[in-house]
């Protein structure tokens, strides 16, 4: 029901419009309502890429430019129809968006976005060398429809409204689904997301096939609109500029901000171009680039997010005085120190065998072994650079060893990807958080509940229970922008058993964290736990670690130095030295 | 092997001029971490100014035509340089340094959008001013040439203006290079980029080190602008077609690294100028970004980059 209650507004919108569109006589003010879904549907499609995975293309009119050039040379050289050729434009696009995608997807930030600038223009010089300077679609006067080709213009603009309305129908269905948690994943941190159980490549790639086919789409209908295609008008740099330009202004991440940026933009830079332009040529320019600095500078993340905050912030200032205290935020009956039996003899389900690793010449971690048994808590320790973080990046897949072995459940999965050791069980937090901050606490849960879930709605219940276990439930629905550093903790755990992991690797998930809020972190964990499951923690405050876990594994200078229950490793002078010095030894022992 | 030769001195001096044009890009680029799409148009920017300081401010009068190109090319540098200062100060520090620390994405898209509003701003605006003419800043020395050799009967032809155009790029990128390493502007330079946070605690003034960038790239971009003006003419919207050149060069030489962007404009110059031999002119372009994806491809991080990760 709330699927369907989502579609309204858009529906809502395109049926506007095209009442306002019907209403138009003048051709030329017909061209530019046709051009506003054009654009925005081309800003869908880049969002749909990089609005969503942050990977961002300033190649675009690769997609578009192919869409174009195909509708338009289909049509010449094999007499097709226009209702075909689009739907092959939007096949060739997708492949051209795989077959690119796989080799740049190994480029990372600003060296993505300046390699994907590349394409568009290398075709671009090798469509002219080839001799389409310019391309003109013959007229068909025996099967105008069959060719897509209206004496009355209002048609164009309501097949662009078709596209675009479909357009935002695919993006919020996307947005809600699987694919869209695992997109955003993605922008917030990739390595997070792979740990999550998120296999980035594979999801990369199909945002780029779609968004490649989208491009293409409503590149062959724009060029059976305008009736002549060049390199520069859709394989330029300015038109990729332009999907940029209309997602950005109007926000991007969103489905409405391409919309909204292409609404307002196209039809003022047209019509300055009409209207200014003829008397000085140029000004039309420098005032829509007045228009987008000063928008810009006033809303830096685009005209939708900054509508949204100011409207959340009316909403909210005039609801807080019905808000519930903040103290029912994490309702965790704080549990007595464990006082469950040790469980040091229980079945193994992670066992390391000399495992070691080095950068360079440092020794980052040297042949180190343990075992980590059923329903255990193990407290990994060490001085700052022990290599306690590089032993869990070992674990989870983020490194792959120099030697060594990593037996989940006795089978060995060192050197596998980190989304393949989540699947296998293995949930893991981050020293440095990374929280979606527009996003419920919920919906950041659900991110980490794919990789066990079969259906959104698992995925759903999968997460609700994450956040039940952690004592968030009272405040699932705030934006975790709103939330302390320890309910973002809390929150972080939710979303690494929200995957439903067997064993659980926590990096310094008590820091940050003052004596009392500590505590109520501590009693989470230790009511997981209780529950069954098997957890390595690294943590630098000892007193809430002696209290928290079974056994220690104490590292320095990347090796083992000693093993055992708490109250013996505390004692153990090589411990206190590698902490506090030799001369504090002595101290120790009087 | 004669037509080899001649392709390998045209690439290299066309290549040391378009090192010193990605220098100025990658300074700002390596300091900021900031695309800045308005680059082509600043430097659009300096060849109008060298032009117009050569010809209506007198310079030409005072140094003749032989040495007064050279000399306005030179004069326009600290002028963009000041004229950078300013657009940094009234609108990119807005969405850069220091306050995008709580923005999506650092700030990327703002800036993005933002110098793309510039570049409109700039390439209009220089099409009111300036007219759509094609203008140039041309010396004798533009079509005259020196010979070199003849070693086994091949001789090599070096345009004059070209040769002295890359020495006075050579001369710039030494100069560039003593400033950064030897200066404390330099030092505040390099330690802001390669550690913002810790330089700011480390008393350097973050901000500062931007705008200082900024301005220097500018001026920087603008000499070498100037410099391709002597044998390239020019318009308002020329930015565009080197703009993509200079984001090429700084990507191969690896970004954040300033004398890795010298030898990836050095590289693309060498690549266009000698593509020529197997291929069709049209096809110059695309050979450049051909090349530019095989190397990106090979080598991520580019010729000087270095791989940066963390968890």
């Amino acid at each position: 029901m709330l699927r369907m209650r989502s579609f309204l507004p858009p529906l809502l919108f395109t049926l506007a419009y095209a009442g306002i569109s019907l209403g138009v006589t003048n051709s030329y003010y017909q061209l530019i309502l046709t051009l506003v879904p054009v654009w925005a549907v081309f800003g869908l499609s880049w969002n749909l890429l990089s609005g969503y995975t942050g990977l961002i293309s300033f190649g675009h009119a690769a997609f578009f430019g192919i869409g174009a050039y195909a509708t338009a040379l289909g049509q010449i050289y094999f007499h097709i129809s226009p209702w075909l050729l689009i739907p092959i434009a939007a096949m060739l696009g997708g492949i051209a968006g795989l077959l690119i995608g796989f080799p740049t997807f190994r480029l990372q930030g600003h060296y993505f976005a300046l390699a994907m600038l590349a394409y568009p223009l290398a075709i671009l010089y090798v469509f002219e060398w080839l001799g389409f300077q310019e391309v003109t679609l013959p007229i068909q006067r025996d099967a105008p429809i069959a060719f897509m080709q209206f004496t009355d213009p209002h048609i164009y603009t309501l097949l662009g409204l078709a596209i675009m309305l479909a357009t935002i129908v695919l993006t919020q269905m996307i947005e809600r689904s699987r694919f869209g948690m695992a997109l955003l994943a993605i922008k917030q941190n990739e390595a997070a997301a792979e740990a999550a159980g998120i296999n980035t490549l594979a999801w990369k790639l199909r945002a780029i096939t779609l968004s490649g086919a989208i491009a293409a789409a409503i590149g062959g209908f724009y060029a059976q609109v305008l009736l002549v295609v060049t390199p520069a008008s859709v394989f330029g740099m300015l038109v990729s500029a332009q999907a940029l330009t209309v997602a950005m202004f109007g926000g991007v991440g969103t489905v409405w901000g391409p919309v909204i940026g292409s609404v307002i933009l196209i039809p003022l830079a047209e019509i300055l171009h009409a209207e200014a332009g003829a008397r000085i040529p140029g000004i039309q320019g420098v005032i829509f680039g007045i228009a987008i600095v000063a928008v810009i500078l006033l809303a830096p993340e685009g005209l939708f997010w900054k509508l949204r905050d100011v409207l959340r912030k009316r909403t909210a200032s005039r609801a807080t005085t019905s808000d519930a205290p903040d103290e029912t935020a994490a309702n965790v009956t704080p549990l007595k120190p464990a006082a469950r039996q040790r469980a040091a003899t229980g079945e193994v389900v992670l066992e390391v065998r000399n495992l070691s690793r080095s950068f360079g010449g440092l020794k980052a971690v040297q042949d180190v072994s343990f075992k980590l048994h059923q329903n255990e808590i193990l407290g990994i320790i060490g001085p700052n650079g022990a290599g306690k973080t590089t032993l869990f990046n070992l674990l989870n897949g983020f490194l792959k060893p120099s030697q060594g072995e990593v037996l989940i459940g006795g089978r060995n999965m060192s050197g596998q990807r980190p989304h393949v050791i989540c699947e296998a069980g293995i949930g893991r937090t981050f020293q440095v958080m990374r929280p979606f901050l527009r996003m419920s606490i919920l919906d950041n849960v659900v991110v980490g509940a794919y990789v066990r879930a079969r259906t959104d709605d698992q995925a759903r219940q999968f997460a609700a229970d994450a956040v039940a276990r952690v004592g968030l439930s009272a405040v699932a629905d705030r934006v975790a922008g709103e939330l302390s550093t320890k309910e973002l903790r809390l929150m972080e755990l939710a979303r690494a058993i929200a995957g439903q992991p067997r064993i659980l690797l926590l990096d310094e998930t008590l820091a940050g964290l003052g004596h009392g809020e500590a505590d109520e972190v501590v009693a989470v964990i230790q009511q997981l736990a209780r529950d069954g499951m098997t957890i390595a923690i690294i943590e630098h405050t000892m007193q809430a670690m002696v209290r928290l876990v079974d056994r220690f594994l104490v590292l320095d200078h990347g090796a083992v130095i000693t093993e055992g229950l708490p109250e013996v490793v505390t004692r153990d002078n090589r411990v206190i030295e590698a902490y506090l010095g030799k001369k504090w030894v002595g101290h120790a022992a009087n | 092997m004669e037509g080899f030769l001649q392709a390998l001195a045209a690439g290299l001096l066309i290549g040391a001029v378009y090192g010193l044009m990605c220098v100025g890009l990658g300074l700002i680029f390596g300091v900021m971490r900031v695309i800045n799409f308005a680059h082509g148009d600043f430097m659009m920017l300096g060849m109008y100014t060298a032009f117009y300081l050569f010809t209506a401010a007198g310079v030409q009068a005072v140094f003749g035509n032989t040495v007064g190109p050279f000399v306005a090319i030179i004069l326009a540098g600290p002028v963009l340089a000041a004229f950078g200062y300013l657009v940094h100060r009234t609108l990119i520090s807005h969405v850069s340094g220091t306050r995008t620390a709580s923005l999506e994405g650092e700030g990327h898209y703002a800036q993005l959008i933002l110098t793309l509003g510039i570049a409109l701003i700039l390439q209009n605006g220089g099409l009111i001013v300036f007219g759509s003419v094609l203008a140039s800043i041309r010396t004798p020395l533009s079509s005259s040439a020196w010979e070199l050799g003849p070693f086994f009967d091949m001789s090599v032809f070096l345009n004059k203006a070209r040769s002295i155009d890359a020495v006075v790029s050579l001369v710039m990128m030494i100069l560039l290079s003593l400033l950064i390493t030897r200066t404390r502007i330099g030092k505040s330079l390099r330690a802001a980029a390669d550690n913002p946070t810790a330089a700011t605690y480390m008393g350097i003034d973050v901000d500062r080190a931007h705008r200082t960038a900024f301005a220097l790239g500018c001026g920087i971009t603008a000499i070498a602008g100037g410099l391709l003006a002597t044998n390239y003419p020019f318009h308002p919207f020329v930015g565009l077609e080197y703009v993509i050149v200079m984001y090429a060069g700084v990507v191969l030489g690896g970004m954040g690294s300033i004398i890795g962007a010298f030898w990836g404009g050095m590289t693309i110059g060498l690549v266009q100028q000698m593509s020529t031999l197997i291929l069709p002119t049209q096809l110059q372009n695309a050979a450049i970004f051909a090349v530019f994806l095989l190397i990106i491809f090979f080598r991520p991080q580019g010729f000087f980059g270095r791989m940066v990760e963390r968890t």
